[in-house]
């Protein structure tokens, strides 16, 4: 049982944890994840580690709510907990002195990004952070953004917050204006990753972008959370989450995520009807943890 | 059924005991099962494991035992069963195997201990599989498994990496030896292939717990949601936690897929994917479970290989209410690696064997769902490193086989993270680690290393082997250095 110690909403259905995991905490580097399950009839979804505290031994997670699991989980709160963490599993973020290097997010992509900024920055490059949101509630971690990066833009697609425009309008501004860029990291939704790779991959610019398969183990042990780079297939959880965009097949990533749409939805609509009772079945399960065949016996 | 004869063993002539017929083990009928994940086999009476102890011939040299990988005391046993001392029998069998409500039921006795039997020769050979689980079950539901003394504490302790059967039985024995045992398991579940891979209608997961209860009423200690070489590395188990020596027991868990076009489709999955979200995951009890797994009702399923893991793949692909089940395998009946029960189980389920016959491609409609693979059929031709005869493909000989779901199980190969991060541990070309075969140690002090993360993918009771010949061991590199 992994213990929450802070929980506090970050944006629309965009919540932030606190979360005490020893082992993750000493161990976690940028980039990496862990994956959780919340009780014993959860499934294993994964969510990036945006900090790590290992004197106080927790690790920090931002979670956007977008189907059953992350609902359930963005309605606990501190004194709750969580049945298992696991991590920090995939590849530690490449930090090295690029130059001049960009991060492109898209609202929870931020937090995810993050971790990554701060060290490039730590490594002495030049950060330009640029946040983009639909709208004004899902604009997220400015502070923290201004903090880890030199130059920082928000843009929503309403205009409601920063300018109007997607992350991209501006990856191109900067491309007009003569900008000499060495190193750029994408995390978002795919579409977005993509345009990003269409706009760099041509210009030869090194990009990087973090891949939001489906996966159940995290450990390799699986192959569910395959993605194609070129002819070549390689494992998400452990080869990733980061892979050079030039050479990801973004249309295979797309027909993957869809897998479980029609169960995705399932839940997810079950889950609103029986929101109350799903939260009182957890923490009634926290007060008393047995595998589930065993209560039933 | 006969009632058990009223005799002892010996006093029955060898004429009347080779009369008797071998007891068959009752079981759901294929059409209940086909849709359950109930148990297949419901296990012995009292009586009708006596009778089928009575038709052992008690050999001077025992055939049976010498193929048993641990050596089983086979003919005292079933001699103990005969006389109706069951708790006996049980007490016996853990002297050898520790594990015998497990490998009763999946061991392929066929190939080993009942492989060996004289009986075998002219006949049917003794049960000896269906004995071992019934005196198991004896015991567990008895309420008094003999769990056996453990020693005074040494002050040393050991972690194992990996809990399924080679770091269970591993853990049995150095707990028993007074060591400290601390077991770290990377999934939230005990038993690695127990549990993630061989499915609850043929193992059920209650029996594999139960004897990991009885590891933790020994003192053993489990930490799951630790990947080691992720979470913590040897290094600083050893440096930083202090532990005086560890056996990595990590399996060969990675998916081999076949390398052809089409594997990225929607629908074509790893055995290991589909079982683990199946078994791990209880996905066929989705929406009450969370996890999905593809929705196979109504729809047609292929599997593509032969042994064990393929064969529960296609066999819970039938539970999960496939239409059609079809076993894809390039060779013949005769080489498939299956356990010979679960052959014959899987047939009368109606699953579908299509023999030398091989994927080359997956095909799918424009939104990338599979719809079938094209397969071309095989020939054997002369006989290749592995004593089999080497298969190829004949030319012009391609079909399409309508799927929705296929699941590749080909088999599976060591996964690399504790390698990668001990830069000190030897590994072999195929990234397996390399370890004494007798002394289980690694290139690295204080290291042992065993089962499938050593041999590559093998069977249950060799792990277990394993795993004691690592206790042991290690109990003397504790006591010697
Ligand atoms: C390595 C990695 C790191 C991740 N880090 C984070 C993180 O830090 N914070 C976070 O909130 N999420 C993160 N995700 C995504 C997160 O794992 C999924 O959102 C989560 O699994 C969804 O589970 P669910 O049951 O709530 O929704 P599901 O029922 O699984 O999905 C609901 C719907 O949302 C869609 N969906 C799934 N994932 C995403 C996504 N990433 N973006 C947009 N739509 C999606 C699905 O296709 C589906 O239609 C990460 C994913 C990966 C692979
Ligand atoms: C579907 C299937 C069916 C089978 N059926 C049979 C059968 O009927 N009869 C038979 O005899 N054999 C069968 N086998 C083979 C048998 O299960 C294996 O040979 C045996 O389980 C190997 O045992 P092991 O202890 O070496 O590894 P495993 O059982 O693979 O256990 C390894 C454990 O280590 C964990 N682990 C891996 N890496 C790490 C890490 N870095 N840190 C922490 N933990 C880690 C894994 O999660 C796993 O729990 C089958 C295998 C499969 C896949
Ligand atoms: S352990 Fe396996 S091979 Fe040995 S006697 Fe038991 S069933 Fe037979
Ligand atoms: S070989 Fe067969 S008959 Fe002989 S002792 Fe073993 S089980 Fe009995
Ligand atoms: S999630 Fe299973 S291999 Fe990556």
């Amino acid at each position: 049982m992994f213990r929450i110690v802070t929980a506090r909403t970050a944006g629309l259905n965009i919540r932030q944890f606190t979360v005490e995991a020893p082992r993750i905490a000493r161990k976690q580097r940028p980039g990496q994840f862990v994956i959780l399950r919340l009780h014993e009839r959860g499934e294993r979804i994964p969510l990036t580690i945006k900090s790590a505290d290992p004197a106080a031994g927790t690790i920090t997670i931002v979670v956007q709510a977008v189907g059953k699991t992350t609902s359930l989980l963005n309605c606990l709160e501190a004194g709750d907990s969580i049945l298992d963490v696991v991590g920090p599993l995939g590849q530690p973020s490449e930090i090295r002195k690029y130059g001049t290097a960009v991060i492109l997010a898209g609202s929870v992509g931020t937090a995810m990004a993050l971790p990554t900024a701060r060290a490039l920055k730590e490594a002495d490059n030049h950060v330009v952070f640029i946040q983009g949101a639909r709208s004004r509630g899902m604009v997220v971690f400015e502070d923290e953004v201004l903090a880890a990066s030199h130059e920082a833009y928000i843009l929503t697609d309403d205009g409601s917050f920063g300018e109007r425009g997607l992350v991209t309008t501006k990856l191109n501004d900067l491309l007009a204006a003569g900008r000499k860029l060495d190193f750029v990291l994408a995390v978002g939704p795919v579409p977005m990753m993509r345009a990003v790779a269409q706009i760099t991959a041509p210009l030869g610019i090194k990009t990087m972008v973090s891949l939001n398969s489906v996966m159940v183990d995290g450990t390799g042990m699986c192959g569910g959370c395959r993605v194609l780079l070129g002819k070549q297939s390689k494992f998400a959880c452990v080869d990733g989450p980061e892979f050079d965009a030039s050479l990801v097949n973004f249309d295979v990533l797309m027909q993957r995520n869809a897998m479980y749409r029609k169960q995705e939805c399932q839940a997810l609509k079950s889950f609103e009807q029986h929101k109350q009772e799903e939260l009182a079945a957890l923490r009634a399960i926290a007060a008393h943890p047995a595998p589930e065949e065993d209560r039933h016996a | 059924m006969p009632d058990a004869p009223p005799v002892a063993v010996n006093s029955l002539p060898l004429k009347e005991r080779m009369k008797i017929v071998r007891v068959r083990m009752p079981e759901l009928e294929p059409e209940v099962r086909a849709r359950s994940f109930d148990e297949v086999n419901l296990g012995l009476a009292d009586a009708a494991a006596v009778t089928e102890a009575a038709r052992c011939l008690a050999c001077a040299r025992p055939g049976c035992q010498t193929v048993c990988p641990v050596g089983v005391k086979i003919k005292q046993i079933v001699a103990l069963i005969y006389a109706g001392d069951f708790l006996a029998a049980a007490r016996k069998m853990r002297e050898d195997n520790s594990l015998p409500a497990i490998t009763g039921r999946v061991c392929p006795q066929e190939s080993q201990c009942e492989g060996g039997c004289v009986l075998g020769r002219k006949g049917q050979p003794v049960a000896i599989g269906n004995l071992e689980r019934f005196i198991a079950d004896f015991e567990r539901q008895s309420g008094q498994p003999a769990l056996p003394a453990v020693a005074p504490s040494t002050g040393a302790s050991v972690a194992i990496v990996g809990s399924g059967p080679a770091g269970l039985s591993a853990a049995g024995d150095l707990i028993q030896m007074g060591h400290r045992v601390h077991v770290f398991e990377a999934l939230h579940e005990l038993g690695g292939v127990l549990i993630y891979g061989i499915p609850e209608f043929r193992l059920p997961k209650a029996i594999v717990r139960q004897e990991i209860d009885n590891l933790r009423r020994m003192g053993v200690e489990f930490e799951t949601d630790v990947v080691v070489g992720k979470s913590v590395t040897l290094d600083e188990l050893m440096r930083v936690e202090g532990y005086d020596a560890i056996f990595v027991a990590t399996g060969a868990g990675l998916p081999v897929f076949l390398g052809v076009p089409g594997e990225h489709l929607n629908g074509v999955y790893s055995a290991n994917e589909f079982l683990t979200r199946v078994n791990l995951m209880r996905a066929w009890r989705f929406p009450e479970f969370d996890e999905p797994v593809y929705d196979c009702r109504d729809r047609d399923v292929i599997v593509v290989g032969g042994g064990n893991t393929a064969m529960d793949a296609v066999r819970t692909a039938r539970r999960l209410g496939a239409r059609t089940a079809t076993l894809v395998y390039r060779r013949s009946e005769a080489e498939m690696p299956a356990r010979a029960e679960e052959v014959k189980h899987a047939r009368r389920e109606g699953i579908e064997f299509r023999m030398l016959t091989a994927p080359v491609e997956f095909l799918g409609d424009t939104n990338g769902w599979l719809t079938g693979a094209r397969c071309v059929r095989i020939e054997l031709g002369e006989p290749d490193a592995s004593g089999r005869r080497r298969p190829g493909p004949i030319a012009g000989s391609e079909s399409i086989l309508p799927a929705h779901v296929a699941i590749i199980g080909v088999g599976t190969t060591a996964n690399p993270l504790i390698q990668s991060t001990t830069p000190d541990l030897a590994t072999n070309q195929h990234n397996y680690i390399v370890a004494d075969p007798e002394t289980m140690r690694t290139s690295k002090r204080g290291v042992f290393a065993g089962g499938d993360i050593v041999t590559g993918g093998a069977t249950v009771i060799l792990a277990m082997g394993a795993g004691r010949k690592a206790a042991k061991a290690i109990d003397q590199y504790l006591r010697a250095g």
